[in-house]
């Protein structure tokens, strides 16, 4: 009796595993059939894949066709009966774009409600999937230049193919601004007045002349390395890829030699971004007299850091809540800032084209977005509205209405030089400066170091050129 | 009767070939399919460019000419020098509190406690141990605000921007991790001794050093080989620590890159091929590890010969 039990259940056991395995295999073909059958009409199912909850919650709010929203948010049902199932793959590390990346390949034998409709990207990684044909041009889908003729030209060069095709849409331009701190100024230069404090930074001589000032009195001008990088990255001569070589602008030289003269001379602190050091750098305690930052990073980043009390009212008395104001700074320059993409193959190209008209190109949305979101959209004539509105300000920056500058910033910034190797680029040449800075490598292992690393992660790279 | 008999033999066999075979389906499924692909393709040219694949198309040996000029050797070193870092007091420490905990002289009260607690760090999962160091050790972290106030430094201690610094901690790590590991191996071995010779050694009045150095090092011998080649394997494919850590940079200066880690900078683009090389030179080195500590294990003349001297000694 217990030899046989004993048998059975090592049998059943033995079993189980196989069917462990067939079950793996026979998955996608079951979702095959079942699809098959709807294939006609636009799909029911309208698969959207990005990061984080930002699209997810704007969409839920503002997109008018949206029903109802499932209790845990993984769909959205809409007026017509449509699903919407939100993919969300965190981005740490590549995890999202590896993600992305397998489904977006078999995404031409997947079955039709499978198939990705709608996929979120950022400019650092951008042209790897405009330059691809994973993406569609969103004028074939039906979007017309009238629609588009409202936004920021930045934010289109960026999506826009090497064959001129534009490939995506955004709800948000992200200018960024030098965001200093009041008492700070007035203790240096005898001012806060944002454009008082804008004229002594108005280029990088003087920026660096106020550095010196600051450290005479103590505080620090920026709090580490990579805080002043996107201004001088944003505003190079030449895409850092061409045909297989690598070519370091002359620019991106620039801020490792001013990133070094500030080390050398301890205006800064040596943090480096999002790192908890250089939070703190921003909140009560910080001596730091200003960060370069962009739409988002001001109103939500910056702020939270600035409370004393996280929990507590955002408000004047509550840490530094107040004590910041915000100006141009050196150079004109954006950070961020979240693309719509419509994927190769979709099922539901009309509601896809509706979603990106009237997410990214509704002016009534759009204004309704930044005075309820603080987010700055990207809609010319509604933001030159608020900008010139004198009852808007925010009460963070001390009163100051700063979509006024974020109005003026936007239309400066140049981005036809992104190239599809950005993200690596910057990344690692921050990384490999760093020990630069830090006096553990001289200028030669850095760029050695740099070239090592680009080679390693793009194999097709043949040369690091840099200037001289 | 002797016909049926056979007949009864010949099914139990059957059955213990049913009951292995789902091991040996996983593993050629998982393991063998996998290794010969990745010998295969370490013969290829096989990345991605963006979201283009490039290739397969074979290149010979290219990629490990590529390997050798591409400092391979300079990350082996690293990986080796850290785990020296980690091993070395790993090794004294474990033979020290595997030695009192099985003195019978000592009678430490508690035992069960302490194996316990030495053995903790292990469980907690690599990067969750490598995240927490990373914020004790970080610049205006406790271990540098603890330091401050009590006078011994008066600047932060930039730990993980020197190279030392950082290539000191994964090893205090990899130690910490270990060394209760370790310790319950060498016990056991330790325990597996014959008491009559530690006895012997009393009544013949060794001191505690000269029993530890004469008679309980010789006999764990195979178990400190054990130990020794599989912390080395452990320590070649050394990850987790170092990449969390260092954010996956490697730094300063690359100094602490492993093997491991310059495996996975290449399959950022997915270079199957050069990831491919690097894995099967990792391979080579563990297979010729391990086919020592099997040949150490299974020779154990040493032992035996050793035991019959002590023997003789003692009559």
């Amino acid at each position: 009796m217990k030899k046989t039990l004993k048998a059975l259940l090592s049998l059943a056991l033995m079993v189980a595993m196989v069917f462990a395995l067939a079950a793996c295999g026979g998955g996608g073909e079951e979702g095959g059939e079942e699809g098959g059958e709807e294939a006609a009409a636009e799909g029911q199912v309208l698969n959207i894949w990005c990061w984080n909850d930002e699209f997810q919650s704007r969409f839920n709010k503002y997109y008018p066709g949206v029903a109802e929203v499932a209790e845990d948010k993984s769909t959205t049902t809409l007026t017509d009966g449509t699903i919407v199932k939100w993919t969300i793959n965190p981005n740490q590390g590549s995890n999202y774009q590896d993600k992305l990346d397998e489904a977006l390949l078999k995404q031409a034998d997947a079955a039709p409600d499978e198939k990705i409709d709608i996929f979120l990207i950022e400019a650092d990684y951008a042209l790897k999937y405009v330059d691809s044909e994973y993406t569609e041009d969103v004028k074939a889908l039906g979007l017309t230049d009238a629609d588009l003729a409202d936004q920021y030209q930045y934010t289109k060069d960026i999506v826009t193919d090497s064959n001129g095709v534009l490939k995506g849409t955004s709800w948000q331009a992200t200018p960024g601004l030098f965001a200093y701190r009041r008492s700070i100024a007035k203790d240096v230069l005898g001012t806060d007045d944002p454009d008082e404090v804008q004229a002594a930074l108005s280029d990088w001589d003087k920026f660096n002349a106020v550095a010196e000032q600051a450290h005479a009195k103590g505080y620090k001008m920026l709090s580490g390395y990579d805080d002043s990088y996107r201004t001088f990255s944003n505003n190079v001569s030449a895409p850092w890829v061409t045909g297989t070589e690598v070519t370091v602008d002359p620019n991106i030289m620039k801020w490792v030699e001013q990133t070094k003269e500030f080390t050398d001379k301890e205006y800064n602190n040596k943090t480096s971004l999002w790192a908890p050091e250089w939070a703190a750098d921003q909140g009560p305690e910080g001596k730091v007299f200003g960060f370069f930052y962009s739409t988002w990073g001001i109103n939500f980043t910056l702020l939270g850091n600035s409370l004393a009390d996280p929990e507590g009212p955002q408000e004047v008395g509550n840490g530094i809540f107040g004590d910041y104001a915000v100006c141009y700074g050196p150079q004109s320059f954006f950070w961020g800032g979240t693309w719509i993409c419509a994927a190769t193959g979709t099922d539901n190209p009309t509601l896809v084209c509706d979603i990106m008209r009237q997410l990214t190109c509704n002016p009534e949305i759009m204004k309704e977005i930044t005075l309820n979101e603080q987010d700055y959209t990207n809609t010319v004539s509604a933001m030159t509205e608020i900008g010139a509105d004198p009852e808007f300000k925010s009460d963070f920056l001390g009163g100051q209405n700063h979509i006024a500058l974020f109005v003026e910033a936007a239309q400066k910034i140049d981005m036809s030089n992104i190239s599809p190797y950005d993200q690596g680029c910057n990344e690692n040449i921050q990384a490999a400066f760093k020990d630069y800075f830090d006096g553990q490598v001289d200028m030669d292992t850095a760029k050695a170091n740099f070239e090592t690393k680009i080679k390693e992660i793009y194999p097709e790279i043949t040369a690091v050129n840099w200037p001289e | 009767m002797d016909k049926g008999k056979k007949i009864k033999d010949v099914s139990y066999a059957k059955y213990g070939y049913f009951f292995i075979a789902p091991f040996f389906i996983a593993f050629l499924i998982f393991q063998l399919i996998p290794l010969g692909q990745t010998i295969y393709y370490s013969f290829f040219e096989y990345y991605r460019s963006g979201l283009k694949i490039i290739g397969p198309n074979p290149v010979g040996f290219a990629n490990y000419q590529a390997l050798v000029e591409s400092g391979f050797l300079k990350y082996a070193g690293n990986t080796i020098i850290m785990w020296l870092i980690g091993f070395v007091p790993q090794i004294i420490v474990s033979l020290i509190l595997a030695a009192w905990f099985t003195d019978v002289r000592l009678r430490i009260k508690g035992k069960q406690f302490f194996k316990v607690v030495i053995y903790m760090p292990n469980l907690i999962m690599a990067s969750a141990f490598a995240m927490l160091f990373f914020a004790l050790f970080s610049d205006n972290g406790p271990v540098n605000s603890t330091l401050i106030s009590l006078g011994i430094l008066h600047q932060p201690f930039r730990f993980l921007s020197t190279v030392w610094g950082t290539r000191g901690l994964v090893g205090l790590m990899n130690f910490l991790m270990w060394f209760g590991n370790t310790t319950i191996l060498l016990m056991a071995a330790v325990m597996g001794i014959n008491p009559a010779l530690f006895e012997a050694a009393e009544l013949d009045g060794c001191s505690p050093r000269q029993t530890f150095f004469k008679i309980t090092l010789p006999m764990i011998r195979p178990i400190l080989v054990y130990v020794l080649i599989t912390s080395m394997i452990g320590g070649l494919q050394m990850f987790d620590v170092p990449q969390i850590l260092t954010n996956a940079q490697g730094s300063p200066n690359r100094s602490t890159m492993t093997l491991i880690m310059f495996l996975n900078n290449h399959l950022y683009s997915k270079n199957y091929g050069m990831a491919g090389a690097v894995s099967v030179i990792l391979f080579i080195v563990c297979a010729i590890l391990c086919l020592l500590v099997y040949f150490t294990l299974n020779a154990d003349d040493g032992m035996s010969h050793g035991k019959k001297k002590k023997k003789a000694r003692r009559a």
